[in-house]
Parts: C-alpha cells; structure tokens; sequence
C-alpha cells in the first residue's frame, strides 16, 4: 500500500519529507562511544578467557609433573632415557617414557601412512577432477565419517579390522598398533581431506588457466602448479591430522593394548600416552600415588609434543605461504 | 648431441607442427605467406557461423571472421559482447567451463578446433594466451618461462636456458630480470608480470598469440611497454587482441572487429573502422557515445 503511496507522490514532495528526515536528531555520540568500549571489553574478556583457560591447563599439568619427579623412585634419567615403563609393578618401578612415546609414534606413523596418501588424493581428485555433482555428494560423505565417535572406531578396529588382520595373517596379536593405526588413519582422513580440498580450492582460477593456457593437461596443471601453490595448506592439514592423531585416546585404549613396550612390531600390542592416561584415570589405581601423577608427567611430555608440532607447522606455513592479491 | 635429444616432441606432435598450408579464401589470389606484407590477407583463423551458448545464455550469435596471419587484429565492443567468449574458443580455453558449448565452425588451416578429436594440448601449445590479470605462476621468473617447454619437451639445462633467455628478451622483459632470474615471480611489478607470462606463453613456441585485454590491469607505461612489444611481435606472430580502450585498438592493430550483443557488428581494417564505419553502432561505440 505504501508503494502505491509512494509511487503517486510527487518529487518536491518526497524531495522535502526526505530533507526533514535528514534533519533529525542524530545517535548520542556519547552513548554510541559507551556501546564500542563495552564490546571491545567483552571482546577482550573473551580473549583473555580463552588465554587463562590454556594458563591454567600449562600450570596444573606442570605442577603436578613437578610433584612426580619429587617422588624418589622417580629419576629424570630414569624418565628419559629408559625404555621401561613398568609403573604398576610392585618393586621394581620404571618410568621410561620412550616406551609409551614409542607407541605414540608407531600408531600415528601407521594411521598417518594411510590417512596422508589417500587424503590428497582424494582431495585432488574431488578440487580437480570430479564433477561437480560427484563432489557435491562425497563431502557430506566425508563430513559424516568426520563426525561419527572416535569410540566407534575403536570398536571398529577391534571387532572388524583385527580379525580381518589375523585372517590374512595369524600372528598378529588380539591387541595391535596396526589396527588401531589403521582406524586412527580412517578417523584422520576426513580432515586431511577436507582441508586439503580447501587448500586447493584456495588457488585462483587463473594459475590453472594459466597452466592450460601453456598446453598443460589436468594433470600437469595440479602437480606443477596448484599442488606446489597449495603447499602451505596441504602441510597445515597434514600437521593438524598429526596432532590429532597422537592424541587420539579412544581408538588406542580399545584396539592397541595396555602393554608399554619399545617396538616396531606392528602386530604387537602396544600402549600409548594416551592409552596409559586413560587407564590411570579409569581407576586402576588409588589416587595421589606415584601412579596417579605419572599421568601428568605423561600428560606433559605429550603437551610438549603436540606444542612444538604446532610451532614446527607454523613456521613451515609462513616459509611456503603464497600470497595472491 | 642435440638432435638425438630434439625429434621427441616434433615426433609427438604432428598434426599441427608440420604446418598445414592455410586454405585461402576465395577473393584472395593465390599468395604466399611471405608476400603477405604486401597487404594481401592470409587467414590464421576462419570462423563460419559461430555460435556460443553458457548453459541457456548466447553469448555469440553466428559470428563470422577471418584473422590474418602475422597481424594484430582487435576485437571491440562493450562489456558482455561476446569478445573475449570469442577469444577463449580459439584454444578451447572454454573447455575448462563446464556450461559452455559452441557450434558452427572454427578452423586454422585444416585443423577443426571445436571438433572433439582435436587435442587440445597441441592446439594451446600453437596458440598461447595471454589472461586479463597477469597470472605468473607462484615460483621462480626461470620456472615461470621454463613450465611450458619443459611440459612439452626434453630438454638439456644449457638449452632451456636459452629457451628461457630468448622468450625473456622477445618479450621485452630480459633486461630487467637478468639479474634476479631465480627470484620469485611474483616480486615482480604488474606490467613486468604481464611481460613475463607473454615470455612464458611464447616460450612453447605458438604461431597465434591470443590477449584477453593484457594490459586493463596495468599502469599507462606498463601499457605501452605491452604495446610496443606487440607491435614487435607481429613480424612472427598472428595476434589477437581483445580491449576495451579503443585509443589501444586504433593504435596497435592492422584490423578491427567490433562486437555487440553477440554479434559482430562490422569488421574491417582498424584505419577504416576508426575513420569510416560502416554502421551506425560501430561509430557511436568508438566516438564514446556508448559503451
């Protein structure tokens, strides 16, 4: 109805109402200024949250790793340089972290063999080659796998790819870093490709033409030029799947074993950092025992680790970032 | 030494490298192409009724042309005329968007472009592109001319450094970056960029050199270095150029099509475009009353 007004109304009129209009009052300056300084404080309150939250976490795992090595049983050579990690055994207690690094290291080596590999790839194949509707279907996919409970995995890996495993060959054990490497791998694959999509994507349209446009086929195209111009991404994807894989605990808990060992056996059982938190913190053992605070020495060393993966990536990030205006 | 290196990519490519002799249209009596500064025309390119569709869109309606070899000719017309739609079919670059589709015919010589036989690798190693928005590759000024040749063929350090010098200097370029060759790309000022991706796009060798308004990105000197390139060009390239300043077309092309809705209005040499044309819309288009 107002259109129709509008519509039938006069220049010079809708010229003067449109002049008054102009006229009025503005905003309280004061109250305007007020409103900015109490959202930059809420900002800055929720900065500061996050910053305190991450504080205290550091503190509380380094406090509590100091009370451990005050133990005597406990020794720093004995912490890092044994390869015996022996806490529930009565009289002779060994703290010898590389055991459970060790097995840290063989299930995120074997998960990321798969995940790596098979995310870029598939993340090439769904940026550069797939049809759009052929992607349209795949990254939902992909977002459910993302999603489903890491404890499915573990129930997974042990109820399915362990026997698949003994099946084709018998001597691998009931607990084993292959399967629970292999499910961490299919847990870790969603996000590398995901963001490597991303990456990918990120590249402008004009390097690729800029490559077909020199008689480059497709392939040429993504190995030359929009794989070396992704890098920066790409390795920031691997980096996070890293991370995320040692510090996996659900998968390892249920399929690698509880046995702390210094191997390269895959079909061997093995446990991790993570493994051995969660079998403290399950209440095997009473609480305030050397036991108990191994778990934030344990707790710590992989804090330490994850940190300076997250430092390494960074660096690396910024040496092969490309900037396109 | 070098020969036993060489003959894989003559051997690979055979269709367009041995040069099929262009078929000369009717008015034309027979000529060779070294007369051909004799003003008698030559044809690079042939299009008969060529039409374009983006999904339901039609961006060219039954356009008809002839380029000549080893001229500059320039397509004209206001945004959204179909010229640089026009372009992107004479190497298929149209092929990397998945809505567009072409009939009619488009030949150079007897090769048929828009057929689906026709390899289009071997077609944009014949006729290179140069892109609105200078695009060097994020690597090194020696890998951005060296991606091409290196794609195409085998080639020992020592000869693709040549490679790489002599594209360098054709595109007026050399003298600025012979110090710096490893340096990244992407240091380099927007005019220099656009100068080195034409050294990277003749670094493969094309006999056609297509610019989709190589210089709206850049600063007036920087278009005229492009300009004076292109006129240095000519004497061994058929070039195409598509531009939205027409002080551009009348200065640096031999003949000029303009363009409007899809269609092609008129075509004829730049000269008599600019000073006589034929048609009403071709002359308030270039007198600044539209467009």
């Amino acid at each position: 109805m107002s259109s129709a007004v509008n519509g039938n109304r006069a220049l010079q009129e809708l010229e003067q109402q449109v002049q008054t209009l102009l006229h009025r009052d503005r905003r309280n300056l004061t109250m305007v200024r007020l409103r900015e300084k109490g959202i930059f404080v809420g900002l800055i309150g929720c900065g500061l949250f996050s910053l305190l939250i991450t504080v205290a976490i550091v503190f509380v795992l380094a406090s509590e790793t100091v009370t451990f090595f005050q133990f005597p049983e406990v020794t720093l050579s004995n912490f890092f340089l044994s390869t015996d990690w022996t806490p529930l055994l009565g009289d002779t207690k060994s703290f010898g972290i590389w055991a459970l690094i060790s097995g840290t290291f063989l299930v995120t080596a074997i998960a990321m063999l798969f995940a790596l590999p098979l995310g870029l790839v598939t993340a090439v194949y769904l940026s550069e080659y797939a049809p759009r509707r052929v992607r349209n279907t795949l990254k939902p996919v992909l977002e459910i796998l993302a999603g489903i409970p890491t404890v499915v995995y573990g129930f997974f890996a042990l109820m399915t790819i362990t026997p698949f495993l003994q099946w084709c060959y018998s001597g691998f054990n009931v607990y084993n870093t292959m399967s629970a490497g292999i499910a961490v791998g299919i847990l870790c694959f969603p996000t590398v490709c995901s963001l490597a999509e991303d990456a990918l994507q990120a590249v402008p349209t004009r390097l690729r033409d800029g490559a077909f446009g020199l008689g480059g086929t497709r392939f040429d195209a993504t190995v030359r030029v929009i794989i070396p111009a992704a890098l920066s991404g790409i390795i920031s994807a691997f980096l996070l799947a890293i991370a995320r894989a040692i510090g996996e605990t659900m998968i390892v808990a249920l399929a690698a074993g509880s046995r702390a060992q210094v191997t390269l056996n895959p079909g061997e059982e093995a446990q991790t950092m993570t493994g051995y938190m969660v079998q403290i913190a399950g209440g095997d053992v009473s609480n305030f025992g050397i036991e108990y605070y191994s778990m934030y020495a344990v707790a710590f060393t992989l804090f330490a680790i994850t940190l300076s993966l997250t430092i390494v990536g960074n660096h690396i990030r910024r040496k092969y970032r490309e900037t396109y205006d | 030494m070098s020969n036993a290196v060489n003959p894989a990519p003559k051997a690979t490519s055979p269709p367009l490298r041995a040069k099929p002799t262009p078929k000369l249209p009717s008015h034309v009596s027979e000529m060779k192409t070294e007369e051909n500064n004799t003003g008698v025309a030559c044809n690079a390119i042939e299009m008969q009724d060529l039409c374009s569709w983006y999904g339901n869109f039609q961006a060219l309606k039954s356009i008809s042309l002839n380029v000549q070899k080893n001229k500059v000719t320039a397509f004209i017309g206001p945004s959204g005329c179909g010229k640089s739609t026009l372009l992107r079919w004479v190497n298929r670059m149209n092929d990397t968007i998945h809505t567009a589709r072409a009939t009619g015919s488009l030949h150079m010589g007897t090769l048929d472009v828009l057929a689906n036989t026709t390899d289009v690798v071997d077609l944009r190693r014949n006729v290179g592109i140069v892109f609105q928005k200078p695009n060097p590759f994020p690597k090194s000024i020696f890998e951005n001319v060296a991606f091409g040749p290196r794609l195409h063929m085998k080639l020992r350090r020592s000869e693709l450094i040549d490679i790489v010098e002599w594209s360098l200097r054709k595109a007026a370029v050399w003298d600025e970056v012979k110090d710096r060759l490893h340096a990244p790309a992407l240091g380099l000022s927007g005019g220099q960029q656009q100068r080195l991706c034409i050294a990277r796009t003749i670094a493969v060798g094309p006999e056609i050199l297509l610019m989709d308004e190589p210089c709206s990105a850049l600063d007036p000197g920087s278009t005229l270095a492009i300009e004076e390139l292109m006129n240095e060009l000519r004497k061994q390239y058929t070039i195409v150029i598509v531009t939205h300043n027409m002080q551009q077309a009348s200065r640096c092309s031999d003949e000029t099509a303009f363009f409007f809705e899809g269609e092609l209005v008129e075509m004829n040499k730049t000269q008599s475009i600019f000073t006589n044309p034929n048609n009403k819309r071709t002359e308030d288009y270039i007198s600044g009353r539209f467009g």
